[in-house]
């Protein structure tokens, strides 16, 4: 297969930056759509130009690391499906490919593709947990769990920190990844002492970081890569709602 | 030199307990004078640096990932083992003890494995109170199910992403200590350097990877939980940021670095497509479950799986090992395939694959419990080959995925460094040589919740805190190293990239330091590897500037580690005149070609001491004695 490419370069943060197109030749349609990079990269280093940078480490579409939106779509085209999974036998020989960075005010463009998503980790930092101290813990059978509540929290749990959702959204809001949290947790027994102050705080967080806020535009879960439900999002307001009538 | 592990006397069972009671402790309001640098976010980092935090000591904590919560623990699928006997069927601490020495092939450290045993159940309790939703039955209690090499149901599981759940709950804990300020997280930092003053590890050198800065951090004490080497393989299940500088250069400043060669080769994992291939994907031991193992009786088969009858099939594993059948444990089953396709009974293109066959158990379970069971792995096995797996067999083949080899550590999992602790894959200590399913997890946790909050406090007890600061010539030297190591990979100027020389170690390594070893193969492989580092220092091509966000840079340090680390793998694969684990010598064998171990010989660590980059290391063994297993042949048949 060949293809053109049209990427978005950016040297730094503080470099305005461009798109510029790029020859992609003799792709196996068994590539995966990073190793289409990989090998346009290594053409770039041989001829002594500078190669694209972009996020990724485990490449089994677990990790969250990678993070590119393929034709004004996040993750690509291909649904509950993250970039490094996504294989080049879904694209066409002589198709143009725009690949772009997540765009967020709360995610700033690190370099070329890269971009930072440390406002996700801090929104985790302010509440995200349970406070259970190593140590000292109950037996892990001594409170009963019925199936569907820790399956619905299993559902939520899956979520893998990408960031998509808040590059599908228009508003840029990071709701689907935080309510992910806040149901998983509040599913369970465990969590459920300090669902109403953990809410709040998560929500101030996000607030904070300059993430905005959700209008049920649902394009956050047509880009999960993992199925979070927008579901979700509702059980976070409704946790929200009644923490502030406590 | 003999290595002491500091094993504490006294029987088995009462060994760490014993341990714990005459340790030293550290007063609480002292603990947040002393500083604990801690490398690495996965299981093992994540859950020390949190606990530590907890504790009261102050936490410097780094991670070259942009988030603590991508450490490769992320990607481990199938389970956790503890010796919670919830499902009545006879198991024990004893009897995990046993399974994961015997699963080690008889080289592991018995205390280290009891003691592991011991805490797993306190694991399970931990994760569960964090809200990891673990699967569970209708009832609400928590579900088992079983792994290679045991013959209870002693694995504990969120569906196929137990990693990711294990290691989301131990970067909350973190994240929860960052919080509360007791743990300052280094995110998208490398570790380049230990830094060793007067034989004590006092702090490291870093990389911003953002900006390129070199900086020192200083400490009472630091932890290595830097994860393992496989990469050096080139393809391997480990994530691509994998990589084995940070332990490397520690034995480069004089920790020792023990068994190198056991590497672990997953039998379950997606076959190579083609050159391109950057990764290769693990399907979960977990699949062997209800999967079942075959190839083609006869060779170059090319008919397709569902036109072979039943005759025509070897269900070569149910037929070797009658017992254990399609839960061989790992280094076995990987060279049951490699065997199989060596004799021309392999499938797919290239004839490097066996079938993973599910139509017996959906026809046994309907196709909805399958799914329920498997699903995302059957769903990631389509995407990466466009093979529906509910229809036609899945085709695998092993894959490097795990090091049991790592840094030498004492009981305590202090190095021979005072100072420096190593946790979780980076040390050696407790798989022998070879590792049991969902026995990564066990481990990582256990190293970082309940074994260092306790060492630890023993060694800092007896040094004075922030006796050493980063103005100390030390630190100096050490980020001249470091800016000297930039300055020559930036300067080479070469024609060839990075990855055509770490792809042409892989492929050295994986050809001569595999899945089946030689003298003559590893001689070969000795004389290669420093041919091939010669030529990266004098043709590497690297883009850009050190002062900058350069990805190529960074993997060019990594490579240049490996081009190094290489030839240490293949001389103690070299020195090991037996077959144990995953090492596996073609001169060592039964007559039915099983792994033939020396007891006589070779029943000790091998820790190597680093000499220089062309000079022999230095051997220094630990005996490995063994009180309470009697030493025997590892059979699963």
């Amino acid at each position: 297969m060949n293809l053109t490419l049209f990427v978005w370069r950016q040297k730094n943060a503080n470099d305005p930056g461009k798109i510029q197109e790029y020859k992609a030749s003799d792709i196996s349609p068994d590539m995966s759509f990073l190793e289409m990079l990989d090998q346009v990269n290594e053409g770039l280093i041989k001829t002594g130009k500078e190669p694209i940078a972009f996020d990724h480490d485990c490449r089994e579409g677990i990790c969250g690391t990678c993070s590119q939106v393929i034709n004004g779509v996040p993750h690509g085209p291909m649904a509950r499906t993250t970039v490094c999974q996504l294989h080049m036998r879904h694209f066409r020989d002589g198709d143009t490919i725009y690949i772009e960075p997540w765009r967020a005010r709360a995610f700033p463009i690190v370099k070329d593709l890269i971009v930072d998503r440390s406002a996700l980790d801090r929104i985790i930092e302010a509440g995200g947990y349970i406070s259970a101290h190593t140590g000292g813990v109950a037996d892990a059978n001594a409170i009963l769990i019925p199936k569907p509540d820790a399956d619905i929290a299993m559902d939520a749990a899956e979520c893998i920190g990408c960031g998509a959702c808040v590059a599908a959204c228009p508003n840029g809001s990071a709701m689907l990844f935080s309510a992910a949290k806040v149901t998983h947790l509040a599913m369970l027994p465990q969590g459920r002492t300090e669902a109403a102050r953990r809410v709040c705080v998560m929500t101030e967080a996000m607030l904070k970081e300059g993430f905005g806020n959700c209008s049920n535009h649902y394009e956050c879960q047509a880009a999960c890569p993992k199925g979070i439900k927008v579901a979700f999002i509702a059980k976070l307001n409704r946790e929200f709602i009644k923490a502030q009538i406590k | 030199m003999t290595l002491d592990g500091k094993c504490p006397t006294g029987p088995l069972s009462e060994k760490w307990d014993q341990h714990r009671q005459t340790m030293m402790l550290v007063n609480p309001a002292n603990k947040r004078k002393y500083t604990i640098i801690v490398v690495g976010t996965g299981l093992a980092g994540a859950s020390a640096a949190a606990s530590l935090g907890e504790l009261g000591y102050h936490i410097e904590a780094f991670c070259d990932q942009d988030s603590a919560r991508r450490a490769h623990s992320i990607a481990a699928q199938g389970g956790i083992n503890a010796a919670k006997n919830y499902p009545n069927d006879g198991d024990s601490i004893y009897r995990l003890f046993y399974d994961t020495v015997k699963g080690g092939d008889f080289r592991s450290r018995e205390a280290n494995v009891y003691r592991l045993a011991s805490v797993s159940n306190n694991i399970i309790d931990q994760c569960v109170a964090q809200g990891i939703p673990f699967a569970r039955d209708y009832a609400g209690y928590l579900d088992n199910r079983s792994f290679g090499g045991a013959q209870v149901s002693r694995t504990f599981y969120a569906r196929g992403q137990t990693g990711q759940q294990l290691l989301l709950g131990a970067y909350s804990a973190l994240s929860r200590q960052i919080k509360a300020g007791t743990v300052n997280l280094h995110t998208r930092a490398e570790m380049l350097d230990l830094v060793v003053v007067d034989g004590e590890a006092k702090g490291i050198t870093v990389r911003d990877l953002v900006t390129g800065e070199v900086k020192g951090f200083a400490a009472d004490a630091v932890c290595l939980c830097t994860g393992g080497y496989v990469n050096v393989f080139y393809l391997s299940t480990n994530a691509m940021g994998s990589n084995v500088t940070a332990t490397y250069r520690a034995y480069k400043r004089g920790a020792f670095f023990a068994n190198p060669c056991y590497t672990q080769i997953h039998p379950t994992c997606i076959p190579i497509a083609g050159a391109h291939q950057s990764k290769l994907t693990l399907m979960s031991e977990s699949l062997r479950n209800d999967g079942r193992i075959w190839v083609p009786k006869d060779k170059d088969n090319k008919r397709r799986p569902e036109d072979i009858p039943e005759p025509d099939r070897d269900y070569f594993l149910e037929r070797k090992y009658p017992s254990y059948g399609n839960l061989a444990p790992r280094d076995i089953a990987s060279r049951a395939a490699k065997e199989v396709c060596d004799e021309g009974r392999g499938v797919g293109s290239g004839g490097r694959g066996v079938y993973l066959d599910f139509a017996d158990a959906i026809k046994r379970l309907g196709t909805d419990v399958i799914s329920q069971r498997y699903g995302n792995l059957f769903d990631m096995y389509e995407k990466i080959t466009a093979e529906d797996a509910y229809r036609q067999p899945m085709r695998i083949y092993p894959a490097p995925h795990y090091s049991m080899g790592g840094l030498w550590v004492d009981y305590n999992l202090q190095s021979n460094l005072s100072g420096l602790f190593v946790l979780g894959e980076a040390n050696f200590s407790d798989h022998g040589a070879n590792r049991l399913g969902a026995s990564a997890l066990m481990q990582g946790l256990a190293d970082g919740y309940f074994i260092i909050p306790y060492t630890i406090a023993d060694y800092l007890s007896q040094t004075s805190p922030g006796t050493v600061n980063t103005g100390h010539p030390e630190f100096k030297k050490s980020a001249e190293d470091v800016h000297d190591i930039t300055k020559r990979l930036l300067c080479v100027d070469g024609k060839k990239t990075v990855n055509d020389f770490h792809r042409e170690l892989g492929s050295i390594m994986w050809e001569n330091v595999g899945m089946a070893r030689s003298e003559e193969s590893l001689k070969r492989a000795l004389e290669l590897i420093p041919e091939l580092r010669t030529e990266f220092w004098n043709n590497v091509k690297i883009p850009g500037t050190g002062a900058e966000l350069n990805q190529e840079l960074e993997k060019a340090a990594r490579v240049a580690d490996f081009l190094e680390f290489g030839e240490l793998m293949a001389r103690d694969a070299l020195h090991r005149n037996e077959s144990c684990g995953g090492h596996f010598r073609i001169e060592y064998q039964m007559s039915d070609g099983e792994a033939k171990r020396d007891d006589a010989n070779y029943c000790y660590v091998a820790a190597w001491e680093f000499k220089g980059v062309d000079k022999k290391p230095v051997l220094h063994k630990e005996p490995l004695t063994f009180e309470n297993v009697h030493l025997a042949v590892r059979s699963y048949k």
